[in-house]
């Protein structure tokens, strides 16, 4: 048998997880559904006020457990990125864009998303960038109903 | 902390708060069978059970590996086994889970063709559950020949063949 007759074949797992989320994440992704990004106020460990977002449970510094939500903006500064030439299957977009962390105005930790800034030379740590929704008949309480964000002055 | 649910009923739409997040996971392999399962894999598109002897010791694998863990050694001697063979052991299957698609009890055995020094696991059917034994004698039931593939789902499963009981000593090396 030449090497051209072993056999190969696709072999798929899929495990098909749902994750129960708590008051905080599940407030924080009812808040995406609605269009609104929410944040957990804290204190740092000098007793300065933060906000935290995404929201956690626990000050991930303090420990200690985290006071109202509030609504931050929808507006920020991305404050490291990096460069997705090749954007693989599943990824958030189907073209070249940033992963970055943007820090959201009224916030003090900055979030995990997604810039669709068109080509490298548009990115820099301290842009701003502002949120681009799915439509709300689409957003069903995840991350990824903001569908990414964009520089500001591209979505006046 | 304060109740989180004072902000998010505020100017939300009106829907029930979010509470589950759908984390699906899946792996997408090629997975590559290797010359000797893909030989025993031809064999089985065409009926047959094709093991492999090890030039060592002499053993017959089935499915073969292509090597022989005793020895180390390559096992490159094809061996045509029968459609035959002895319940080693077995397990009745009486718990339901997500995706079967048996009905239970089912037996779940392992299997020694003749001519093999090794089992593998089959199905036992027609017969019930609670009949099973060691060294019963089962034959495998293929489905109809124009739907053999490259593929163990050729083998519907095994059934017992109507010999009399193998005795223990033939197969007390292979438990």
């Amino acid at each position: 048998m030449a090497d051209s007759e072993v056999l190969r074949a696709p072999h798929v797992l899929e495990y098909p997880y749902v994750r129960s989320v708590g008051p905080v994440i599940g407030a924080f992704l009812t808040g995406l559904r609605d269009g609104r990004i929410l944040g957990a106020q804290s204190r740092d460990a000098q007793g300065k006020a933060t906000v935290i977002v995404p929201p956690t449970e626990y000050d991930p510094v303090t420990s200690a457990d985290v006071g109202a939500l509030v609504e931050v903006g929808q507006s920020g500064v991305v404050t490291t990125w990096s460069w997705a030439p090749e954007p693989k299957k599943d990824q958030p977009l189907d073209r070249p864009f940033a992963w970055v962390l943007v820090r959201l105005d009224g916030a003090t930790t900055a979030m995990l998303h997604v810039v669709d800034a068109g080509s490298l030379d548009a990115m820099s740590s301290g842009m701003r960038v502002t949120a681009r929704w799915r439509p709300a008949a689409e957003r069903v309480g995840r991350v990824q109903d903001i569908e990414c964000f964009v520089p500001e002055a591209a979505n006046p | 902390m304060s109740d989180p649910g004072t902000i998010t009923d505020s100017g939300s739409s009106g829907e029930a708060p979010v509470t589950m997040l759908a984390t699906p996971i899946r792996l997408d392999y090629q997975y590559t069978a290797g010359l000797s399962q893909s030989r025993f894999l031809q064999g089985i598109a065409q009926g047959k059970f094709i093991g492999q002897r090890c030039p060592a010791c002499h053993k017959v694998y089935v499915p073969p590996r292509g090597s022989c863990p005793t020895d180390g050694v390559a096992t490159t001697d094809p061996v045509e086994l029968s459609n035959s063979g002895t319940v080693t052991t077995y397990c009745v299957v009486n718990v339901p889970f997500q995706g079967q698609s048996i009905e239970i009890p089912y037996i779940c055995a392992q299997i020694l063709l003749d001519g093999a020094n090794i089992a593998f696991m089959g199905l036992i059917q027609e017969l019930p559950a609670t009949d099973v034994r060691m060294g019963m004698r089962v034959e495998a039931v293929w489905l109809p020949k124009d739907q053999w593939g490259l593929t163990m789902a050729s083998v519907k499963y095994f059934r017992p063949n109507g010999e009399p009981d193998a005795d223990y000593e033939t197969f007390k090396e292979y438990l």
